[in-house]
């Protein structure tokens, strides 16, 4: 028996396909927002899969099988204030990349273009010497 | 004979400290771990020969059945002698062959008597996994002797393609040992032996081992790095690339031709590279000018014509193997050191340039020509019973054989033919050429080459020792009624007519030498192996450039893109496969769920589209809001006050930091060809994430043990009726402390981060002006401190 019904897959679903695109954006705070909505995403996931929707778990005001499971609860409390300090220090680094660089953007990693273009050089020149030592 | 192999390591590691000071003195040193092993294999010889053999093992990881067995019998005799023999002789020679100072001769001294000790480690191992790894550190050892201090583009090029060439055969090698260990549930070679396992695995692993045979004993086509290691210090060649490494391939073709003796296959791949490499490397070697050269190219033939010997699988065909490979090594190893005196003492080793050198230095001539008479398989040297055996043979038996015997015979009048091109090459008077001027050598460098010269000679005449150590190793495959036995005489027969005219052959081949160049001048130049090895390369490294280049393309939404692709792909395949959707799926659990749902939804459709941040940021917050609200709904009031909590201090940061950013995002537009495939992964990825959640929440059964556990001593044991703060502070306490941690590195990283921005504005504005750059800062630290009042609540 499935503890999450079909609405909370659909959030799900969109929450996930929401935090997908963000986080292919180019703009540091666009991935950012992504970041925190799988964030929601992954914690609300954690406390469904922790079962039905129950009593709080306080001890006394209901009878422990009616209870929401306690356990996922704390796990998912966790998880909340941990994106939360990824949060903060994510938008620290867009804002210090604002300052230094006057953008948020994400620039393709120069040094892996450079890379790639002195393989293929060395390539090149490998070809050209084999072949005039072969010749 | 571990204690023998170790040795050898150890006194190989201390030996750099030796060398630094004293050079000669490390290589004497080297020289006596080969020795002790000589002895020791010496003492052994009559137990061996009569049935006894050394067998040690040593339990290396028993639980998955891996051992180091070694075992001494009359294969591993024969090839011991052979390693430790030549091993002790070459490092006495190279006491005297290196100056010194020479850094080579430093670094060769512990690396030769390593690459000695993993020899004898290979040719004892009774386990495929311990010969394999023996195999590989001979590998290893000789990249690095190869290269030297690869300051050269030649050496470096030389190792490395020795490295690759033989690495590639030994990985498939390793391949056709799981494949021959599996399907006879051992990996111990005596088992393998006396019980040679059947079944369509063990041709396959045929095939496969050979190439690791073919590669490491320079078999066509893979041969080529052979003649290219020539680079190396010429001890070094005379060890590696004459007596011993190469001599690796066709020793575990020795021994394992008793395991696939029913395989067809094996014989005729033996046969067939064999020959070909047999003719090939000896007019090859026909053709050199460089004496060091002309021996690879006459040592890749004679690996070609062991190949052929100890492949076939017949009693006297290994007993020609098994004698021919002792022979091979001793005169070879004679006459790489003989080569290496001409180059030492005369300076070159180039035929066109040496002239009259018997005059010079008449006792290294002489012993090059005792050892030649060997090679050439004249009598009474040990290659004369050998090549005597090796034509008996063949000589009855099907087409086969007769194709067989007519190649070797034609591969015998190479080898006689470049032996005397060798001799008159290197020592003889030639016409108008004056006599070179050469130093006379010292008995340190001429004895060494004697020895194995000598006895050579010694083995040949007094044969009735090297039958029985050849036979022990033939008697394998049945004595039969008539046994073959080696000796000098066997009266008027049809080998004694074919030595004669390998001979008569060889010598007119040598005679008409200038005809036989200018004919090669004019064959049509093929297509060498040289060439493919380096195409193959050139080709090997393009695809690898054109693959980095594809795929580290180097921008971040790509990487994200198949990372997703990835997950979507591998698990969401077997998703599709093999998971079945549970039966029944309610639509709600809680009616209140519906309306936070579509709540939610509308926040996510606007997100994804806003252009402004502050919209977005705005938009985040009532997602975060709704999912507080669904953590009430669904009787968490401790997570919904975490989240609602969180969601204000991340929005109160967002706002901060959006001060300071344009209203809009800079981002430019993604080109449409790129936006639908980005929202296809991303749809895809959620669709994959709302399933998965449906599936795996359905393997929860009850609540979990933990839970009950929790729940029955919340109130005893942390004093709190709140289960899931009981859980927080005191039954999980210390997963709290790691989280404060967390929080307090983010802290960290966002204090230091934004004190470098006010640092920074604060030198360029000067001391006096700093107030107003100060206030950002200010409060973004009071967004630390909210994020240390978050620790305090918790």
């Amino acid at each position: 028996m499935t503890t999450v019904n079909l609405t909370m897959a659909i959030v799900l679903g969109g929450l996930y396909s929401a935090g997908f695109y963000l986080l292919m954006q180019r703009s540091l705070m666009r991935i950012l927002l992504g970041i925190v909505i799988i964030g929601h995403g992954a914690n609300l996931m954690l406390q469904l899969a922790g079962g039905p929707p129950g009593r709080p778990a306080m001890v006394g005001e209901a009878a422990p099988e009616n209870m929401a499971d306690p356990f996922p609860q704390a796990m998912a409390l966790t998880a909340i204030v941990i994106t939360f300090a990824l949060t903060t220090f994510l938008l620290a680094l867009a804002y210090r990349s604002w300052v230094l660089l006057g953008h948020d953007e994400v620039q393709d990693d120069v040094e892996d273009r450079r890379i790639r273009r002195m393989e293929r050089r060395l390539a090149e020149s490998e070809d050209d010497t084999e072949s005039e030592a072969t010749q | 004979m571990l204690v023998l192999v170790l040795a050898h390591l150890l006194v190989a590691v201390a030996l750099p400290f030796v060398a630094v000071r004293a050079m000669r003195l490390a290589f004497a040193l080297a020289a006596l771990p080969p020795a002790a092993a000589l002895a020791w294999t010496l003492v052994h010889i009559g137990p061996v020969l009569r049935g006894r053999e050394v067998v040690e093992t040593l339990a290396w990881a028993p639980r998955i059945d891996l051992e180091i067995a070694l075992r001494l019998d009359p294969l591993a005799l024969a090839m011991t002698l052979l390693v430790s023999g030549v091993g002790a002789l070459v490092l006495l020679y190279s006491r005297y062959y290196f100056g010194r100072d020479s850094p080579d001769g430093k670094r060769s001294a512990p690396l030769l008597l390593a690459f000695a000790g993993v020899m004898l480690g290979l040719v004892l191992a009774d386990d495929l996994i311990t010969l394999y790894v023996f195999w590989e550190l001979t590998t290893i050892c000789s990249f690095l002797l190869v290269g030297q201090a690869g300051i050269s583009r030649e050496s470096r090029r030389s190792a490395l393609q020795a490295l690759l060439v033989t690495t590639l055969g030994g990985l498939v090698m390793l391949l056709g040992f799981i494949v021959l260990g599996e399907s006879a549930g051992t990996y111990r070679v005596s088992e393998l032996v006396a019980n040679p396992p059947r079944g369509a695995g063990v041709g396959v692993a045929a095939v496969l081992i050979l190439v690791g045979a073919f590669t490491k004993s320079a078999q066509l086509p893979f041969h080529n790095w052979l003649p290219a290691a020539m680079v190396a210090p010429t001890p070094i060649s005379a060890y590696l690339h004459a007596a011993s490494m190469v001599k690796a391939g066709v020793f575990l073709v020795a021994r394992l031709t008793p395991v696939f003796v029913g395989v067809t296959h094996w014989w005729v791949l033996t046969a067939v590279f064999g020959v070909t490499t047999m003719i090939v490397g000896g007019w090859r070697a026909l053709h050199e000018y460089d004496l060091k050269k002309l021996l690879a190219y006459g040592t890749v033939s004679q690996l070609g014509f062991l190949m052929v010997l100890l492949g076939t699988g017949t009693r006297t065909a290994a007993v020609a193997g098994d004698s021919m490979l002792l022979a091979h090594g001793l005169f070879k190893a004679a006459l790489f050191l003989v080569v290496g005196i001409v180059d030492h003492q005369a300076g070159t080793r180039d035929i066109r340039e040496l002239s009259g050198l018997w005059k010079r230095l008449p006792w290294v001539a002489a012993t090059a020509t005792v050892a030649v008479v060997s090679m050439a398989g004249l009598p009474p040297a040990v290659g004369f019973l050998g090549k005597e055996a090796a034509f008996e043979a063949f000589l009855h038996g099907g087409l086969g054989s007769t194709v067989i015997e007519a190649g070797l015979l034609l591969g015998s009048v190479f080898t006689v033919a470049y032996s005397a091109r060798l001799l008159w090459g290197a020592f003889a008077d030639k016409p108008r050429q004056t006599t070179t001027e050469a130093i006379a050598a010292g008995a340190g460098l001429v004895l060494p080459a004697a020895v194995p010269a000598v006895a050579g000679i010694v083995l040949g005449v007094a044969y009735p020792i090297t039958d029985d150590l050849s036979s022990a190793y033939a008697d394998t495959y049945g004595t039969g009624a008539d046994p073959y036995h080696l000796a000098l005489w066997h009266g008027l027969n049809l080998p004694l007519l074919f030595s004669a005219i390998a001979l008569a052959g060889g010598v007119a081949l040598h005679a008409a030498r200038e005809r036989v160049t200018n004919l090669r001048a004019r064959l049509p130049k093929p297509f060498t192996a040289q060439r493919a090895y380096e195409r193959i390369m050139a080709l090997l490294e393009r695809t690898a450039v054109g693959v980095t280049g594809r795929i580290q393309v180097g921008s971040l939404p790509t990487y994200l893109g198949i990372i997703l692709i990835t997950v979507l792909v591998v698990p969401g395949s077997v998703l599709l496969t093999r998971a079945s959707l549970p039966d029944a799926v309610p639509v709600w659990h809680r009616l209140l769920q519906i309306p936070l749902a579509v709540v939610i939804l509308i926040a996510i459709a606007g997100v994804v589209r806003a252009r402004r941040r502050l919209t977005a940021v705005v938009l985040v917050g009532v997602i975060g809001y709704g999912i507080g609200g669904l953590f009430i709904v669904d009787g968490g009031p401790d997570l919904a006050l975490a989240q609602f909590l969180v969601e204000t201090l991340t929005m109160v940061a967002f706002v901060f930091v959006l001060r300071r950013l344009p209203a809009r995002f800079v981002q430019s537009e993604p080109a449409p060809g790129l936006r639908v495939p980005k929202v296809v992964i991303a749809v895809a990825g959620g669709v994959f994430m709302a399933v998965a959640a449906l599936l795996f929440s359905s393997a929860r059964q009850a609540p979990p043990t933990a839970s009950r556990y929790y729940i029955a001593h919340a109130e005893e044991g942390a004093g709190a009726t709140n289960v899931v703060n009981a859980i927080i502070v005191d039954f999980r306490a210390l997963d709290t402390v790691g989280e404060i941690a967390v929080l307090a590195v983010a802290a960290t990283g966002v204090a230091s981060l934004v004190l470098a921005t006010r640092y920074q504005r604060r030198r360029r504005r000067g001391p006096g002006r700093s107030g107003s750059a100060a206030k950002p800062t200010d409060r973004t630290t009071a967004d630390d401190h909210d994020s240390r009042r978050e620790e305090a609540r918790e």
